[in-house]
């Protein structure tokens, strides 16, 4: 406290930070720095090296630190932040998730010369501006700090022990996909729409969490999670408050996993943003978001468990049934995926309702198969392609198991992985959040689990029938050799499908020891 | 003056801009209207603050200040690249993206 007149040093104690334990956090904000000042100081044609280097170094370095960090359960950060279990594993799925959507970002293979993205997303579409940055091949780099950023909002976002830091965090996560959500290089009034969409639902959702968090800050006086539940335990006056701010803060998270009735911008977004960033997106949003979620819940409001209990079975029932129903109907692949997506987010909320230890563990394991999943397909739709770029129509993919049955074969398995057939990833996931909602007597939520899931199975067969024993109806579409990195990003996917569905013991051993949440 | 009353003033105040989101067309009008719903928030932060006798709330409110500041930035950037796109930031004209 030098510099500083002694009779403040008082009042203002210096705030102790575990810096290890943050180290991972801090590392992708570094790199994240580090990255806008490569835009800012290095020739065009050195930066796309240069944010390669940053990017996938700085993943690397915090996931090297979030392994040597140590795993003394505890509060660090003057309470601000919870270091268990749940944190740690969700830390380095969102950091593995990331690299691997990344490697997805960096193709210029598929589309010769060029990325996904467009080369200034200030420049009106179809203006001679846009058309001589396109005839020039120039590329911008600005996703990789933008994704960075937003990947360290992730980080911190289950691991928030205070409402302020959560509010924060959903913020910093959230911004960043604003932007890159409107930054596709082709139908570029689709994805400026998207931005769009998703901005203005994004940030009246969060002031929904914010107005929420004010409430419960005027019931428990306190932001801090288990100080919050002390006061729910001792007190009764006025318990409007308590209800008013549990109700608008799970608005505000129910909107992030995409659960109905707060679903519609799911599949507008991940339709009209890049489909890199939809695979990075619908995989590291959902994960961070429902740690934050289940922290919330079983943490702070899990002694008035009763009063939000039927509430959220409802909601799970509901987005479980609104995404299978609505995913029948699409005509478009990314649509189809994203109301899938949010099938899964009600699949993932059963295991909220279970309320157990066992449920946390479930919910983990599910977010890992469903992670890898999302990004392989999404993946994989980057590949397949007509004139105009991507054919996202059902009708172009029939008949590609005859063109390309590799690539085929590869979409079927992540399809199967996401309906729960056995031997993929997403069988050991599904009946693990389903056992363990039953064993909290949740039971008439598993059967319309289980209808929603056969309903499900339904449309994700389909898909493989038109691929398989479909002739194709038209020559135009094409499927692109992708870069190493694609490639690379697709196999650790299937990888981790096969793996965890043959021996998903390895996986759930590792969920569960990490499914105990510290108050 | 009861203190409360300051509670039910922001709780009118998010109401105005939580319904203002859903009726206004203008998207820079509904931008705004988010804005008082954060504004809203705050007030009830503050005055929380004063009644609970805790500094907490104040510090909450100067983050929601740069975090709405930050917002506006990122949001206007959106809106200036539709404008600039389609001629109108009228948020029903943005309807390309459908089932």
């Amino acid at each position: 406290m030098m510099g500083l007149p002694a009779a403040t040093q008082g009042l203002f104690p210096v705030p102790q930070l575990e810096y290890q334990n943050l180290a991972p956090v801090l590392i992708v904000l570094v790199a994240a720095l580090l990255g806008v000042l490569v835009e800012a100081f290095l020739p065009r044609t050195a930066r796309f090296r240069a944010q390669l280097v940053v990017t996938f170094g700085g993943l690397l370095i915090a996931l090297a630190a979030l392994f040597f960090a140590g795993n003394t359960d505890g509060v660090i950060a003057e309470g601000a932040i919870a270091w268990d279990g749940p944190a740690r594993f969700l830390q380095g799925l969102i950091l593995v998730l990331s690299f691997v959507a990344f490697l997805l970002f960096t193709d210029r293979k598929i589309d010769p010369g060029r990325d996904a993205f467009a080369p200034r997303v200030s420049a009106v579409p179809g203006s001679a501006e846009e058309q001589s940055l396109t005839e020039k091949l120039v590329q911008q780099t600005e996703v990789y700090p933008l994704a960075l950023f937003s990947v360290s909002g992730m980080l911190l976002f289950p691991a928030a022990n205070d409402l302020l830091m959560m509010f924060v965090a959903l913020e910093v996560l959230s911004l960043p996909l604003y932007l890159l959500a409107g930054m596709a290089r082709r139908r570029r009034l689709l994805s400026q729409e998207a931005a769009l969409k998703y901005f203005l639902l994004g940030a009246y959702s969060s002031a929904f969490f914010l107005f929420g968090s004010a409430m419960i800050y005027g019931y428990a006086n306190s932001l801090r999670f288990s100080e919050i539940a002390a006061a729910t335990s001792s007190q009764s006056a006025s318990e409007g408050l308590l209800l008013v701010g549990i109700g608008l803060i799970s608005v505000g998270l129910l909107f992030k996993i995409g659960a109905a009735p707060f679903h519609e911008w799911t599949p507008d977004v991940y339709q009209g943003a890049p489909t890199v960033i939809t695979a990075f997106m619908a995989a590291t949003t959902k994960v961070a978001a429902f740690g934050a979620l289940v922290r919330i819940f079983y943490v702070a409001f899990g002694p008035v468990r009763e009063q939000w209990l039927p509430l959220i079975s409802v909601i799970s029932a509901l987005t479980m049934l609104v995404g299978v129903i609505f995913a029948l109907t699409q005509r478009e692949m990314k649509r189809m995926l994203a109301y899938s997506s949010i099938a899964h987010a009600g699949f993932l909320l059963t295991g909220v309702v279970a309320l157990s230890q066992k449920g946390v563990g479930a919910i983990l394991f599910y977010l890992v198969a469903y992670g890898f999943a999302t990004i392989g397909a999404f993946g994989i739709v980057t590949l397949v392609r007509d004139g105009a770029g991507e054919a996202s129509d059902l009708s172009a993919w029939a008949g590609l198991g005859k063109r390309s049955p590799g690539v085929a074969a590869l979409f079927s398995l992540f399809l199967l992985s996401m309906a729960g057939i056995p031997l993929t990833a997403g069988f050991p996931a599904k009946f693990a959040v389903f056992s363990a909602a039953s064993a909290s007597g949740a039971s008439w939520l598993v059967i319309v689990g289980v209808i929603a899931s056969a309903i499900a199975g339904f449309f994700y067969v389909r898909v493989i029938v038109l691929m398989f024993f479909t002739d194709p109806q038209d020559d135009t579409t094409t499927v692109a050799i992708p870069s190493l990195a694609t490639a690379v990003s697709l196999a650790v996917c299937a990888g981790v499908t096969i793996v965890l569905g043959v021996l998903p013991q390895i996986g759930l051993e590792v969920a569960d020891r990490a499914s105990l949440f510290i108050r | 003056m009861n203190p409360m009353n300051y509670i039910y003033l922001s709780a009118a105040l998010f109401s105005i801009g939580a319904f203002g989101v859903l009726f206004r067309r203008n998207a820079i009008v509904v931008f705004m209207c988010v804005e008082l719903m954060l504004n809203a928030a705050n007030l009830a932060f503050v005055t929380f603050a004063r009644i609970n006798g805790t500094l907490d709330g104040q510090v909450v409110a100067f983050f929601v200040m740069v975090v709405a500041a930050a917002e506006v930035v990122i949001g206007l950037a959106i809106i200036m690249s539709i404008f600039a796109t389609r001629r109108s930031a009228s948020i029903d004209e943005a309807n390309l993206l459908r089932s």
